[in-house]
């Protein structure tokens, strides 16, 4: 079986020219592979680079140098090489992504938050809003905020309807950030049983969890992400 | 036939006791039979002036623009106005075209308003009798030439016929682009959206076309072009005419024509066609309902009687 | 993939000493959103008229492939194709809105204008769709026989984007499209534009120095200043990972609420 990421000797550092140019390396040589309905969490002490292999991963950040294999319409591409319209589809079909923080837009309902993937992927409208409704309400969320823009919502709130958006489209590859840092146990519950429902359909998870018992439960290995020894 | 012969020449021979009388009415002067043979030439032209007042060398230049004109029906011809002997707004450009085409055997007919007894086609008339002595009169059928302002007669022109329109304002975008270089380049890119667009806002407010005369029309299916503020009852006579139409804008210094045989159509929308409106009454005089009427304010109550706005149709509806 | 809608490239422009444009290059995809970003004198707005057609460049050439899928030289255009271009396959929303609408003349005017120009002759059907795309744009369609004086400034935008979008363009382009309008109706417009968008696939390319207008509604984003792209990429790649010292400057300088 082939795999879904396949990570090699990856880059990545900065050059922060506000402060005098200086430059600091955060990934040397990584490397990571990942299986379809595997689910690996990445450990490590802050700031050793989980986040910044997570966005590297997700096409965020871009990579100095190195490969990030990601099986997409059949085919390997290579993330750390492709063009924006080539990352934005890989977004759409193959690489779903829920955030630590849910990037609020004015005047768009919870609901709608939750169905714009689905409806970029070609969902008719009515099923992206009945399975939004439906992911929304097995995360706990109020049905009277469903329909109300999440820039009020409690952190916890907004930390739900990420989920929903994420896990809604069911891509073969799916990267959680902190996926229930906020969430209270009930909500861990239903969090965990969405990623095992994704892992038994061939996903492909990679996870930042600060919460070990949900990490021991999903995780299928770990991957320690240390400092480099030269980092600042 | 009612036509008004030549005007005398000046200062036939006088008595002593005419001189003496000074220089009261000349009375008829004594044509001899050659001059009577040659029937109505021009024997009376005031030689004082050439042919049709204009030297030749500007009719030739008029006519270059009428030709131009002629070859791209509707697009207005801009031409060298010269002074004349009335001022701007009165009719310059109309009195310039017939200047420029006027014949010895031409027979013209003024009209201003459909009237050929108001002062202004008096004395169009009268200066051009006077002026190249050619033969004037009311009557429609007759005419060669006929100068009009603000309408075209009810009577059907025949080939042979030429029309001379006096234009105040030859653009018929003006109203809305002001700016002359942005008006010649919608006409050169055949732009007419405006024009369509004002229709549309005409519409809107108010239920139908806002202009009740100078609708524009497009002309051959190319320019857009203003008829001169005749009624839009008039437009359709414009549309394959036998006659030729001739524009002429002293002010604005442009020609502008029609060859005869021409599309011309009046600027309208599927859904709400052009209607030419006259209004709903038979004439008082004549009882004719298919001619254009004028509204005349009978007495102080504010009574109203409509009348044919076409004084030579009207006479003629009364001779039968 | 797709073929390129529009594609730059060698584009230099001055103005007496200043270098508008210095070498640009760039293209723009069926659907997608390219925010055009950077202070003022970087060249943006310059750039964003090349484009369009308003203005010419000193070298360098733009071309764009049109609905039959030819690719015509904006610049090598007759004044009438280009005109006809502008009115059916482009749009262009102006930062003023006086600049993109006739003032005296109704909305439902101003809207109809584009597909009279088209040559649609049928007044009910002109009003309908002139209704319609008011409804679109959050405009009460009972108000298409007022003139856009009686608007208010948010309105006014929003009557320009419903002018545009009624002949259903390809390729939109927009000057600061909120700007001088208040925060609240910024952010409605923000909004209104990326729901058409999305809905229409339209390809925008447009000009902010609003960082955040960008994050929202742009897919791609170009960095100029002094008349050189100095970076561009991925519009949340540009916005988390800037490279070039500018970008961070600017990103940096990003006031958050």
């Amino acid at each position: 079986m082939r795999a879904a990421i396949r990570i090699e000797a990856l880059a990545k550092g900065f050059t922060l020219h506000l402060q005098g140019g200086i430059g600091f390396q955060v990934l040397r040589d990584a490397a990571l592979t990942v299986m379809p309905g595997e689910c690996v969490a990445l450990t490590g002490p802050s700031g050793a680079g989980k986040s910044t292999l997570m966005r590297c991963l997700q096409g965020n950040y871009g990579a100095d140098a190195g490969h990030i294999w990601l099986h997409h319409r059949g085919a390997d591409v290579d993330l750390a090489a492709a063009d924006a319209r080539l990352v934005r589809e890989i977004r759409r079909e193959t690489l779903g992504y829920v955030s630590q923080f849910l990037r609020v837009i004015p005047r768009v309902s919870a609901r709608d938050v939750v169905a714009e993937p689905l409806l970029a992927r070609g969902t008719p409208r009515a099923e992206a809003e009945a399975r939004a409704t439906a992911l929304l309400t097995r995360l706990n969320l109020p049905p009277r905020l469903h329909g109300l823009p999440p820039a009020t919502f409690s952190g916890g709130e907004q930390q739900r309807v990420n989920l929903a958006r994420g896990f809604a489209p069911h891509y073969p590859i799916l990267l959680l950030d902190e996926p229930t840092a906020s969430l209270d146990a009930a909500n861990r519950e239903v969090v965990i049983g969405l990623i095992t429902e994704a892992k038994a359909r061939g996903a492909a998870l990679v996870g930042i969890f600060h919460d070990i018992e949900v990490r021991d439960r999903v995780a299928d290995r770990t991957r320690d992400i240390l400092p480099l020894e030269d980092a600042a | 036939m009612n036509v008004i012969p030549p005007r005398n020449a000046p200062a036939p021979v006088r008595s002593p006791e005419g001189e003496a009388r000074g220089r009261e009415s000349a009375g008829q002067p004594v044509r001899s039979p050659e001059g009577e043979a040659r029937g109505r030439e021009s024997t009376g032209q005031d030689t004082a002036y050439n042919f049709a007042y204009l030297d030749e060398a500007t009719k030739r230049m008029i006519r270059r623009a009428i030709l131009k004109a002629l070859a791209i029906p509707g697009h207005q011809i801009p031409f060298g106005t010269r002074e004349m002997p009335l001022p701007y707004g009165w009719g310059t450009g109309g009195i310039q075209v017939t200047a420029a085409i006027l014949g010895p055997r031409d027979v013209l007919k003024v009209i201003d308003q459909g009237a050929d007894d108001t002062t202004n086609a008096v004395s169009i008339r009268a200066f051009f009798a006077r002026i190249a002595g050619i033969a004037t009169t009311t009557h429609t059928a007759d005419a060669t030439i006929i100068q009009t302002r603000h309408r075209i007669p009810e009577r059907p022109l025949r080939e042979g016929q030429v029309m001379v329109f006096q234009v105040p304002m030859p653009e018929p975008l003006f109203k809305l682009e002001p700016r002359l270089a942005e008006t010649r380049r919608l006409h050169a890119l055949g732009d007419y959206s405006l024009a369509q667009v004002k229709l549309y806002e005409d519409i809107a407010h108010q239920g139908e076309a806002g202009s009740a005369y100078n609708h524009p029309v497009m002309v051959g299916g190319r320019y857009l072009m203003s008829p001169s503020p005749i009624p839009g009852f008039d437009n359709p006579k414009l549309h394959n005419s036998p006659a030729i139409m001739l524009f002429g804008a002293g002010r604005e210094k442009k020609i502008y024509a029609v060859p005869p045989y021409t599309t011309v159509e009046s600027l309208d929308f599927d859904d709400h066609p052009f209607k030419p409106m006259r209004a709903p009454h038979a004439c008082s005089a004549c009882g004719s309902t298919t001619s254009y009427l004028d509204e005349i304010i009978a007495d102080d109550q504010g009574g109203r009687i409509y009348v044919c706005s076409d004084t030579d149709h009207c006479g003629e509806n009364q001779r039968r | 993939m797709s073929a390129a809608l529009l594609e730059a490239d060698g584009l230099h422009l001055r103005f007496g000493a200043v270098r508008a444009l210095d070498d640009v290059a760039l293209e723009i995809h069926p659907g997608e959103v390219v925010a055009i970003v950077g202070e003022s004198g970087s060249g943006k707005s310059t750039l964003l008229r090349v484009l369009a057609g308003h203005m010419a460049a000193q070298a360098g050439r733009v071309l764009y492939r049109d609905a039959v899928g030819d690719a015509r030289e904006i610049g090598a255009l007759g004044e009438a194709a280009k005109r006809r271009l502008m009115r059916s396959e482009w749009g262009f929303v102006h930062q003023n809105a006086r600049d993109g609408l006739r003032m005296g003349i109704s909305a439902g005017g101003n809207i109809g204008e584009r597909l009279m120009s088209a040559g649609t002759r049928n007044y009910a059907e002109i009003r309908a769709a002139a209704a319609d795309w008011m409804a679109r744009v959050e405009m009460d369609p009972a108000r298409i026989d007022e003139a856009p004086r009686n608007f208010s400034g948010g309105m006014q935008q929003r009557l320009q984007i419903a002018r545009c979008l009624v002949t259903q363009p390809r390729l939109v382009f927009m000057d600061e499209p909120t700007g001088g309008l208040d925060v609240s109706v910024q952010a409605r417009l923000l909004d209104l534009i990326r729901g058409l968008v999305a809905e229409l696939g339209l390809a925008v390319f447009f000009v902010t120095h609003d960082i955040a207008a960008a994050r929202l509604l742009a897919h791609r984003i170009i960095v100029m200043r002094h008349g050189r792209i100095v970076e561009q990429g991925l519009a949340d790649r540009v916005l988390d990972d800037p490279r070039h010292a500018y970008t961070q400057l600017l990103v940096a300088s990003v006031l958050s609420a």
